[in-house]
């Protein structure tokens, strides 16, 4: 029934997923597949649901309905001693950074390398691994510090760093808002690193952003995730001028007539 | 009602979890590279304020008793019943309860905050279990530590005491020791320690899954604070009860009863 077909290319697929909070209903059948090596930007407004979408790919939450696949599997229903494997292969960047601020900046970023490889690879090894990646986010030099003493953007930049710090590269990186918080030439430098990442490496990517410019430069595909479901879904050139009122306006920042009611009336 | 015993079947399963990793810390150097040093915080935190604990309650028991056992002219006696008091009851019941407020609080707050910051979701993601990182260590270092921490309330509870016995009543400072030495057994220090590292389990575990379970932002972790608190002390309580029960019939069984003047 659930029978998957052999579709290698879909390396991430979600199948009418359904997510409620209480009565909200976060996410109502959407579906979702993500082509291996592409670039999938995800847009929308502010609490639409793309946090939430991302964490059902890595099981961090369950759909209420609906499936989730990975490899051809179907992983929804995984336990979380399964689900293991999977997020060994899938890096997740958060939202709001989620660094251990018991740890410094190196341990950070050493830490999911040393979990992966427990032992098998040198310490040295990890260090210099992890003192790569700092220097590709422009963070080298601050090792040492302690999360809770960087500024926003720097955070950001070491849970990118954090992400991205293996070798070989994870197979898949989930972006939730990566150039949230940063200048625009750091953000443009987190551009030009996801497809790097893509054109040297193969990777997979997911990026939630509310940068259109940044949607235009990485994305190879962008959907507009709108009351709960898909409403524009296309190359980036196809999104970004749409005639859909909604993803125009939404597009050009132009507010939603019915949201300056309460600005506007006297 | 039947939340409450939701909670109580998650708090199980949350605790079972916790302790099928432990062999798996025990077993591991990085196992004990995490747990010595929870095990080091939760002791320098402790000591002092515990071995003041202890020598003040040896103390005030002496004050209290004195007049009565004086009046019976029992008051060589004193020493003994102060001390078994202490080694069987007191020690462990009053360890568990600094514990529960000073270490207790102290791991709801840390595993709050990072679950409300999202970093317990960071570890899941990375294919880490928080539980076998974050928690096993804590309720092991909490099991360990707790008996110790309880012989340092006996050690001092003794010591108060004599001082109060010899140098504030006068009292007999040989027939003192040689009391509390025929009638304080090995038993009851042993199962005193026992019992104390059961608290220790509770308050590990308690602690942890208040700590993983709040949420909303800094209230939410303040009030899981309190909470593991009141619910440490609790369960220290009831615990009590039901251990000495089973640890008096045991020592019925095996050696009948005693008496202790
Ligand atoms: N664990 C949760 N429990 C209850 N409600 C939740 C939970 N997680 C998310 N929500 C709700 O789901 C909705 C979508 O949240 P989500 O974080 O996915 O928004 P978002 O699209 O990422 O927004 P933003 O762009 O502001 O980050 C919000 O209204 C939020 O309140
Ligand atoms: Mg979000």
């Amino acid at each position: 029934m659930n029978e998957t077909r052999a579709q290698p290319d879909r390396i991430i697929e979600l199948r009418g997923v359904s997510k409620r909070f209480g009565s909200q209903v976060v996410l109502n059948r959407v579906d979702l597949a993500v082509q291996r090596g592409s670039v999938t930007v995800i847009i929308g407004r502010s609490g639409t649901g793309k946090s939430v979408l991302l964490k059902h790919i890595v099981g961090l939450l369950r759909p209420d309905e609906g499936e989730v696949h990975y490899e051809g599997r179907r992983v929804d229903q995984f336990s979380e001693r399964d689900f293991k494997a999977v997020r060994r292969e899938v890096s997740f960047v958060f939202q709001l950074n989620a660094l251990f601020d018991s740890m410094s900046v190196a341990e950070n970023v050493a830490f999911p390398m040393q979990e992966l490889w427990s032992g098998r690879r040198s310490r040295r090894e990890i260090a210099e691994l992890a003192d790569q990646a700092l220097e590709m986010v422009g963070m080298e030099g601050s090792q040492s510090k302690r999360p809770a003493d960087l500024s926003g953007g720097e955070k950001k930049r070491v849970a990118l760093a954090r992400a991205i710090a293996l070798d070989p590269p994870p197979k898949v990186i989930l972006y939730d808002e990566p150039t949230a918080g940063l200048d625009p030439q750091r953000a443009d430098v987190i551009n030009k690193l996801i497809r790097k990442l893509q054109h040297e490496y193969h990777v997979t990517s997911v990026v939630v952003t509310h940068d259109m410019k940044s949607a235009r430069e990485v994305g190879d595909r962008v959907l507009m995730l709108h009351d709960a479901r898909f409403l524009a879904d296309g190359t980036p050139e196809e999104v970004l001028v749409s005639k859909v009122d909604q993803v125009r306006r939404f597009v050009q920042g132009l507010a939603e007539p019915e949201d300056l009611a309460s600005l506007t009336e006297e | 009602m039947t939340d409450l015993l939701g909670n109580f079947g998650r708090f199980c399963l949350f605790s079972l979890s916790a302790v099928l990793y432990a062999p798996a810390t025990l077993g591991h150097p990085r196992g004990w590279a995490r747990l010595v040093p929870q095990a080091f915080a939760i002791g320098t935190k402790s000591v002092p304020v515990i071995m003041l604990t202890g020598a003040f309650v040896g103390m005030v028991l002496v004050e209290q008793g004195w007049s009565q056992f004086d009046a019976a002219n029992l008051s060589d006696r004193l020493g003994a019943i102060v001390n078994i008091s202490v080694a069987a009851e007191l020690g462990p019941v009053l360890a568990g309860v600094m514990l529960a407020g000073r270490v207790g609080g102290a791991l709801t707050a840390e595993l709050g905050t990072m679950n409300v910051t999202e970093q317990l979701l960071a570890l899941r993601a990375m294919g880490t279990d928080p539980v076998h990182y974050l928690v096993t260590p804590r309720f092991l270092a909490c099991v360990l530590l707790t008996p110790i921490l309880t012989c340092y309330a006996d050690v001092m509870g003794a010591l108060g005491a004599w001082l109060v016995f010899a140098a504030v009543h006068g009292g007999d400072s040989t027939a003192y020791w040689k009391y509390t030495q025929e009638v304080v057994q090995i038993w009851d220090v042993g199962t005193g320690l026992v019992k104390a590292a059961f608290f220790g389990a509770a308050i590990g575990l308690i602690a942890c899954y208040k700590g993983f379970h709040c949420r909303g932002g800094a209230q939410g972790v303040g009030r899981a604070c309190t909470e593991s608190f009141v619910a440490s002390f609790i369960a220290i309580l009831i615990l009590d009860y039901f251990l000495n029960v089973v640890v008096n019939q045991f020592y019925l069984q095996a050696y009948g009863p005693r008496s202790l003047i």
